[in-house]
């Protein structure tokens, strides 16, 4: 790194044994952490993760960027006459599709986290057991706020003007969020089971890709052929656009709410238990 | 102190894991005196990681039973993690946060508050000498600094058992020595350290009893002299003056110790392996009873040593290889050691 020191001097100081037997005497041991708390501290570490390593918000500000620039320039014009007009349309969408895009590191950091070795001394300490997978989760929620409000703003610059006003659009986030800390149970289960770093990002794209373009964000699937309607009408993501288009726009858009939150609860019910299983066995 | 009923840190009884086809632990039984070091020496692939893991309830056994401090490893295995510690390849620490940072998290997750974590924490990096590089990343630390860092972590709280899985490969040998200091710091204050090790000077400098693992099973077991006894009592080694009388040397060598005697390269060096067999003499009495065999033959001895077994040498009897091919086929025996 640009410090110029170098910590690989071989003037270390050396070990203090008698400062050390002193700590070590005392053998008091504090009440164990709530799940609550020892969750939060697992959260306070994904944060200064980012704090130390900053390069990896990237995927949370120039990709989402670049995925609303993109697809509101190549099909705008073609599909709603302007890019301006498409951009009405698109934005929710393109929003969803992107933090749920975003949702797959999660797993690629639970498997770092294996290979580097400090997961297992997670593991090795008496505390609630989930707590450290929901500790992952709650430092990620924080890089789908981000991810969201960066593009919002990018959005607003280029024209999207939400009806719902500013608290159309906190709901239409806290809904995203909401759903996306759900479904990345999915990843964190892919992040144990799976071997490699690679691994794990290959079964994600997989999963996240046709998940993702076979719904309603790009176009209204009315066009499209009735087989393929079956399974758009039902994706998760059908209906976690429409709720949140709907949300941004003004309305209240009561059954796709509904929808959403009941996917997500799925997601947690069926990935969560298989999740703290791997866990446990590993 | 820790000690409960049997005064037992650990037993683990018929211990079995298996990966696929490949039993890597197949059989291990263990008895772990609370309060002191206890060596497990094998080389790579013998089976010590994975028992470790079985024992600190991160891996789950596939047969046998194990108690830690009378608490099931299974059953009870949040009991056992509030007592136990472990430091090895696999349990690090986070390289991406710095070393204060680190030790906060895990005081904090330990149920300490913010306050107590900090405090605890400023005073184990300044007690292992790392207060310099506290508000570093730990990715730039260096080997020997990793290694105290992650030992710093395990001693948070102070746990009644310390793991310490191999905390010495790769470390040069001055790091090394700081490493065996601190162990034994941390066992005079009652905590009992259960080493693994490939490094057979290592389990004799810090451990009081030994278990030898091969291909995941203990095929030995015992304190050190018991383990060494078990190869012999030790060797003799001689230098003659004169090279033409040195098979006549060898000849009575054997008849008196009733050993095993070996020319050297050397053309006047001889080697002689005791056996405890050979009476009850000690080793050094046995010496002096050859010393002075040769002397009335007129053999003039210029040199003489005894040396006691390196572990080494318990290793190549024990399992009939050296101690870095554990892939290799041969029989071994499962002969217990300990009386």
């Amino acid at each position: 790194m640009s410090t110029a020191t170098t910590t690989e001097s071989t003037e270390l100081a050396p070990v203090s044994t008698d400062s050390l037997a002193a700590l070590l005497v005392s053998k008091e041991r504090p009440p164990r952490p709530s799940a609550w708390s020892a969750s939060m501290t697992f959260g306070w570490r994904a944060i200064l993760k980012i704090k130390h390593v900053p390069e990896q918000l990237f995927d949370v500000t120039a990709f989402p960027i670049m995925m609303v620039l993109m697809y509101t320039y190549l099909f705008g014009g073609a599909l709603a006459g302007s890019p301006k007009e498409y951009i009405q349309f698109l934005l929710p969408g393109i929003l969803v599709m992107s933090v749920v895009m975003i949702t797959m590191y999660t797993g690629i950091s639970v498997n770092t986290d294996i290979e580097k070795g400090v997961f297992d001394r997670f593991r090795s300490l008496p505390i609630w057991r989930p707590s450290t997978m929901v500790g992952y989760l709650l430092g990620d929620a924080l890089r789908y706020t981000i991810a969201s409000i960066v593009m919002l703003t990018v959005g607003m610059i280029l024209g999207y003007r939400p009806d719902g006003g500013v608290a159309g659009v906190l709901a239409g986030i806290a809904l995203l969020v909401a759903f996306s800390f759900a479904f990345s149970w999915i990843w964190t289960m892919f992040g144990l089971m799976l071997r490699t770093e690679k691994s794990v990002m290959g079964v994600s794209m997989m999963v996240i890709f046709p998940l993702t373009f076979l719904s309603n964000v790009f176009v209204d699937p009315k066009t499209m052929p009735g087989w393929l309607q079956a399974f758009v009408n039902n994706s998760p993501i059908t209906h976690l656009a429409s709720a949140v288009r709907g949300l941004m726009g003004g309305d209240w858009p009561a059954a796709e709410v509904a929808w959403s939150l009941g996917w997500a609860g799925l997601f947690m019910l069926v990935f969560g238990p298989v999740t703290m299983r791997l866990y446990n066995r590993k | 102190m820790s000690t409960q009923t049997s005064g037992l840190a650990i037993e683990t009884a018929g211990l079995v894991k298996t990966f696929g086809e490949t039993r890597a632990v197949d059989g291990v039984d263990l008895a772990v005196p609370a309060g002191t070091v206890y060596g497990v020496l094998g080389p790579n692939g013998a089976g010590k990681t994975t028992t470790v893991k079985m024992l600190a309830t991160l891996l789950r056994p596939d047969g046998g039973e194990a108690h830690v401090f009378g608490h099931d490893v299974v059953r009870e295995a949040d009991e056992v993690r509030g007592r136990v510690s472990l430091t090895g390849q696999y349990a690090s620490v986070d390289e991406d946060l710095t070393g204060t940072e680190n030790l906060v998290l895990l005081g904090r997750l330990l149920g300490h508050h913010k306050k107590a974590a900090r405090e605890r924490a400023g005073q184990l990096l300044e007690a292992f000498g790392l207060s310099e590089a506290a508000a570093k990343q730990v990715k730039h630390y260096s080997g020997g600094m990793r290694r105290r860092i992650d030992i710093a972590a395990s001693i948070l709280n102070t746990p009644d058992l310390l793991f310490l899985d191999e905390p010495t490969t790769g470390l040069d040998p001055r790091s090394r020595n700081q490493v065996w200091d601190i162990v034994r710091a941390v066992v005079a204050q009652g905590t009992t350290v259960l080493l693994t090790t490939q490094y057979l000077d290592e389990a004799d400098q810090l451990a009081s009893r030994i278990a030898v693992i091969d291909r995941g099973r203990v095929i030995a077991e015992g304190t050190k002299g018991e383990l060494k006894s078990s190869v012999g009592a030790g060797s003799v080694h001689l230098r003659l003056r004169d090279p033409e009388q040195r098979d006549l040397a060898a000849g009575l060598l054997r008849r008196a110790l009733d050993a095993q005697v070996q020319p050297e390269p050397d053309p006047v060096a001889l080697t002689a392996r005791l056996t405890t067999a050979a009476g009850d003499d000690s080793a050094a009495e046995q010496a002096s009873r050859a010393l002075g065999e040769l002397a009335r033959a007129g053999i003039t001895v210029d040199n003489f040593s005894l040396g006691q077994p390196s572990l080494d040498e318990v290793f190549l009897a024990l399992t009939g290889h050296d101690t870095h091919d554990s892939s290799d086929r041969s029989d071994d025996p499962k002969d217990e050691v300990a009386a």
